[in-house]
């Protein structure tokens, strides 16, 4: 019992990472009609916005080398140098305050990437807007590549998120064991904030409303005076943000390196088509879904009666929905298919 | 249903044939001119074409064809393995298990159309690669990928002769297959494959699924069941996709599951777009730049690249080897994603367009000239 | 343009007269078969060797590491700089002067860690480029099918790093080389200290990388560990790349298990690591006892890309910079001279090898290769950082120490990551290559 709830408070968090990336990606399809493959590079140049911001504040002082010593020691970051104590707990939530600096960051890289590139691929064909994003996509990463390296770069969460919550205790449940890591609540807390914060954009704003009738209609809105282009490139900057914004809260769960935005490329384009192409809703839903499947079969018992189950589950989930549901979960007709 | 070729055709095959025969003498000034690479271009080239069936014709972007590759390369290293090192029982069993998985996978796939198609195909492919890379490793030996060992069985072989010391070589009736004779071998099926493309191009059969990818849904409602025949390409498409795998395990009989994954299956497709689709020979073009820019590109260093800046001062050497030294070497992706960028803006028709561009431009008429005599026909907007 | 050749059994099997006609390029035949030729035995003034290291993919460090110490060998093999490890070196055949007299180059190429990728680079270097010997890699899998290809074109494979037993056991080849230790030996030198530091009443939990080096490090680690009287829980295999191990890791956390061993390395042991110590399993007290992890075998790179997460985790390496012996101070100093930073396991690795396989040339006073192989089959020396090493001729496999490391928990400078706990010493190492099963097959010289 205890381990089923650990491993569908598992599958959420999993889930929540898939939903983040997919949202985006579905945000542009669904408004633009633009397959991007350069998403998950997003996601990366997000991660390595926590990278730089924590590379600069700890910016190494190096103390000076000590007689017959090989190798200085160990450098102090000139945070420490310059603020003390301030600049020491700047560093310990160096993560979460790289937010501040990955909005404006991603919201430019969204807008210069729209205006220069996306927005004229609008009208060839998928095939073609897969291209050029995913030559991108390459060029984004190698460049991340030369000036970062190839090897993973750790982050640490806040100290205070350091461990795990005892979970079984908050219910009075004395028996049970059940811990979960808290910067995986944190981060599982944090997509479900910026997912109510996307839908409730596109919900209750004037601003939302007319993107959700472009992505019905866009010709219509255009008649009626409206410009919906400079909406359209407000999008995908806020796609870009949300990318960024999941890449940067993931750093401490995973240490990023150049090759993390391929690595989730093929994984959020499955989640977006189980979820139906331009449907928000089936993103977030199957971004879940398959989070907790794949927890589930990743599970000893699960394996031993099939073994190699964990590795493809993900695609296995997608092939049934798109045999029995042809769009997906939550798909509109006709999107796509021709 | 053949049979439908024109002069200008049959001459097309020759040309193509005396440019691939004689390629080793031609490339070797532009440092192409050794048989591992050359092989690459032949087996190369005859996947993109076989992709370009589909896709080009079609319009139907699969994504996991290198799951065909794979299989063609497991099932040819299998048949040396247990049979003999004759290539040609392998290349028969490539192409045939090959296709009999594009039979069982274009059957499910085809029932989608657009993205979820690709997806489909995607998701089988990953799969394959995934089995095959852990739980299927007693058929595919994991990541080492399936080699030959002293210990194969080999019947029909043993039956005639007894094995000599060490480990054999794949052979063609006693030639062995590896440096030039293996080239001339790939060289032959491509050009094969190239004939039997350029009629399945020039056939009925081949006008059929250009309808089909220029409006689907007017065929479906003129009573038309296009399924058949979207079926019968992806399996062609598979078994070139096998030819060209079983190729690979001839010239070096060794089966690895990356061949299968889905990274496999995206260059597939950028040899295609790059050189242009739904044209004859802009795949294998496309094919070609791709191996050549990945052999050539990736084995420059720092020191080769000191030797050709050497005629520069110091300082300006330095900043020259800094900056093509992000282009070369390990940085030989940036230049391939460079590539592919400029080339899908500028040139959506890939190199084919190009070619066709400058044809044009040096007074050469409207007309496809004899070279490219399919850039511009077949390259409709979607 | 390149050479082609008949090999003996290739000229019996010819019942076809048809099919030589079929073989048309027979101007691409050179020479006779001279009794003492070859593949790519250097004619000109220089002798070419072929550094084939993981230049993009998740190795790309480790590779870039390998490649500088290969370079600074190639310079100490010319006479340049301060020699290094030549100066320790027990055998006394390098002179400074290249190898034979002939200046030493090399050509470099890309693994990308992938088994078709690096046969294809090592194709080229031989082919095209004319390497006389093939060096580097990263993984298991790349080693054992570069090494397969090397044994068909007769051209000598000095292994980079390579953990797996297969390498130099069922997958052994005449042609390959191996200085790298294995997992088995990473097993034999953990037991003492695992049953020292944790007892002998432990319950273990694997992880495991499902692929072949993966499985041969848990069997081998598994054997060590029931030998000390613990309990194999379970063992799980995670697939390759997974990035985030949270999956496999919650199961653990109420199995009863007291201790993690995970079979993960480079950027999934990073991952699977800094993991499973989010998850607490470091302050966790099971049984009554501490809970631990321990890695078996470590790299300083990798302990770099975990951070703090390496700190008291107990591991393998096959050789840290930190050692005090001359010959790795030497080499430290040499490479911390000309890079700024002190070498890797893996650069050592490299580094040494090309200096094996230069200084069995002198000593063999040729390059052809059946002549190299027997100079280095056997071949006893000193004064390469592993205490006296044996090149043992049945399997191809350096026996010598190896070291018992734990992630440093007060570190001296940036590189300081891994503290030396034990160097297990060669007698406890040596273990019969019979185990292993496996067929060197032969040694006949090859032309290409």
């Amino acid at each position: 019992m205890d381990a089923i709830i650990i491993q569908i408070l598992n599958g959420l968090d999993k889930g929540a990472a898939y939903a983040l990336i997919a949202l985006g990606l579905t945000l542009v399809f669904g408004t633009l009609g633009v397959v991007n493959f350069a998403h998950g590079a997003l996601f990366m140049l997000g991660a390595f916005c926590a990278v730089t911001f924590n590379k600069i504040i700890t910016w190494p002082i190096q103390p000076p080398k000590a007689e017959g010593q090989l190798f200085a020691p160990p450098a102090k970051p000139w945070f420490e140098y310059a603020f003390g104590d301030l600049g020491a707990s700047i560093i310990n939530w160096s993560v979460p305050i790289s937010i501040l600096l990955a909005i404006p960051v991603m919201l430019l890289i969204g807008l210069a990437m729209e205006r220069g590139l996306i927005r004229h691929f609008y009208k060839r064909a998928h095939a073609d807007q897969i291209l050029v994003t995913f030559g991108l996509a390459i060029v984004l990463q190698e460049i991340v590549k030369k000036f970062f390296g190839a090897n993973p770069l750790p982050q640490n969460a806040p100290a205070m998120f350091n461990g795990t919550a005892d979970i079984a205790s908050w219910f009075g449940l004395t028996d049970m064991f059940i811990v979960y890591p808290w910067w995986r609540l944190i981060y599982f807390l944090f997509s479900l904030l910026v997912i109510g914060a996307v839908f409730a954009f596109l919900q209750f704003t004037t601003y939302g409303m007319v993107v959700r009738a472009g992505m019905r209609d866009r010709e219509t809105v255009g008649l009626l005076g409206i410009n919906i282009e400079r909406r359209f490139t407000v999008v995908f900057g806020i796609a870009s943000v949300v990318a960024g914004l999941a890449g940067v809260m993931y750093t401490p769960i995973l240490p990023p390196d150049y090759h993390l935005g391929m690595d989730f490329l093929v994984l959020s384009f499955v989640v977006v088509v189980v979820g139906g192409m331009g449907s928000l809703p089936g993103a977030v839903l199957a971004g879940f879904l398959l989070g907790i499947l794949q927890s589930f079969a990743s599970m000893n018992e699960v394996k031993g009666i099939l073994p190699g189950i964990d590795q493809i589950i993900i695609y296995l989930v997608a092939v049934t929905i798109l045999l029995t549901m042809p769009r997906g979960l939550m798909g509109r007709k006709g999107v796509m298919e021709d | 249903m053949f049979g439908n070729l024109s002069r200008n055709d049959w001459l097309l095959v020759l040309g193509f044939a005396i440019v691939v025969l004689v390629s080793p003498w031609t490339l070797t000034p532009f440092g192409a001119g050794y048989p591992a690479l050359l092989q690459k271009f032949c087996i190369f080239g005859i996947f993109a074409m076989g992709f370009n069936i589909l896709f080009g014709l079609t319009g139907y972007l699969s994504f996991g064809h290198a799951a065909f590759l794979g299989v063609g390369s497991y099932a040819a290293v299998w048949s040396f393995k247990l049979f003999t090192m004759n290539v040609i029982p392998a290349v028969i069993f490539g192409v045939l298990f090959a296709g009999i998985f594009a039979v069982v996978i274009g059957f499910v796939s085809l029932r989608r159309s657009g993205i979820y198609f690709s997806i489909l195909t995607l998701a089988f492919a990953q799969m394959s690669y995934n089995l095959a890379y852990s739980v299927l490793t007693p058929i595919t030996n994991g990541e080492t990928g399936l080699q030959l060992t002293l210990q194969d069985p080999r019947i029909i072989d043993n039956a005639f002769i007894t094995p000599g010391e060490g480990l054999p070589q794949t052979d063609l009736f006693g030639i062995p297959m590896n440096g030039y004779p293996g080239f001339y071998f790939c060289a032959v099926a491509l050009i094969i494959c190239f004939f039997l493309t350029l009629r399945i191009f020039r056939s009925p059969f081949g006008m059929m699924l250009r309808a089909i990818k220029s409006n689907q849904n007017r065929m479906r409602y003129t009573g038309f069941n296009t399924r058949p025949y979207l079926l019968t390409a992806f399996i062609i498409s598979g078994m070139y996709a096998g030819l060209a795998g079983s190729l690979m395990a001839v010239t070096d009989p060794l089966a690895g599951a990356e061949r299968m994954q889905w990274t496999a299956s995206g260059e597939v497709v950028l040899m295609t777009i790059l050189g242009g689709v739904g044209t004859l020979i802009g795949p294998i073009l496309g094919a070609g730049v791709i191996k050549y820019f990945e052999n050539i590109f990736s084995s420059f260093n720092d020191r080769i690249l000191e030797q050709l800046f050497s005629f520069l001062p110091d300082a300006a050497r330095e900043v020259a080897v800094w900056f093509t030294g992000l282009f070369v070497g390990e940085g030989w992706h940036l230049t391939l994603g460079v590539v592919f960028m400029l080339i899908v803006i500028f040139l959506p028709g890939g190199i084919m367009e190009g070619l066709q561009r400058i044809y044009n431009r040096l007074g050469g008429g409207s007309g496809p000239g004899a070279g490219a005599p399919d850039t511009a026909a077949a390259q409709p907007a979607e | 343009m390149s050479k082609l050749i008949f090999n003996r059994r290739g000229i019996l099997k010819v019942g076809a007269a048809g099919g030589v006609a079929l073989a048309a390029p027979m101007h691409f035949v050179k020479g006779a078969f001279a009794e003492d030729m070859s593949c790519n035995m250097p004619t000109g003034d220089t002798v070419t060797l072929g550094f084939n290291v993981p230049q993009s993919g998740p190795y790309a460090d480790e590779g870039a590491d390998e490649l500088r110490a290969y370079q600074l060998a190639v310079k100490h093999l010319n006479g340049e700089g301060d020699g290094g490890m030549m100066n320790t070196f027990t055998s006394k055949a390098l002179k400074g002067n290249g190898i034979l007299g002939k200046k030493v180059a090399y050509v470099t190429g890309d693994t990308q860690t992938k088994s078709d990728a690096a046969r294809d680079s090592a194709k080229r270097m031989i082919e095209k480029e004319g390497a006389v010997m093939i060096t580097g890699g990263s993984s298991s899998g790349v080693a054992v099918a570069v090494q397969g290809l090397c044994q068909e074109m007769g051209i000598i494979f000095m292994a980079g790093l390579t953990h797996s037993n297969d390498t130099t056991g069922k997958d052994k080849k005449r042609y390959g080389f191996r200085h790298f230790f294995n997992a088995y030996q990473s097993g034999v030198a953990l037991g003492p200290v695992l049953k020292e530091e944790y007892g002998t009443d432990r319950r273990a939990y694997h992880l495991t990388a499902d692929y072949t080096w993966g499985w041969t490090q848990e069997e081998s680690i598994k054997n060590t560990t029931e030998a000390l009287g613990w309990e194999t829980v379970a063992t799980v295999r995670t697939p390759v790349g997974a990035g985030d191990y949270s999956q496999y890791i919650t199961p653990v956390l109420n199995s009863g298990a007291d201790v993690l061993i995970l079979n993960h390395y480079g950027k999934d042991m990073v991952n699977s690591l800094t993991q499973a110590i989010q998850f607490g399993l470091k302050d966790k007290q099971v049984n009554g006892k501490n809970f631990e992890i321990i890695v078996p075998l470590f790299s300083r790179l990798m302990a770099k890309g975990a951070g703090d997460n390496i700190k008291g985790i107990l591991g393998t390496t096959n050789w840290n910079w930190s050692l005090d012996d001359d010959a790795s101070q030497a080499f430290v100093k040499s490479f911390g001279a000309e890079y700024g930073a002190p070498p890797s396991q893996a650069a050592h690795t490299c580094y040494v090898q090309t200096l094996l396989y230069a200084d069995a040339c002198e000593r063999a006073g040729t390059f052809f290769a059946p002549k190299v192989i027997e100079a280095l089959e056997d071949f006893e020396f000193d004064g390469m950082g592993n205490g006296p090493t044996l090149y043992r001729g049945a399997d191809h496999q350096c026996m010598k120490s190896a070291l018992v490391v734990k992630g440093n928990e007060n570190k001296q400078s940036e590189y300081d990551l891994l503290k030396v706990v034990k160097v297990v010493d060669r007698e406890t190492l040596t273990y019969d290559p019979a185990i292993f099963g496996g067929d060197l097959g032969p040694s006949d010289a090859k032309k290409c």
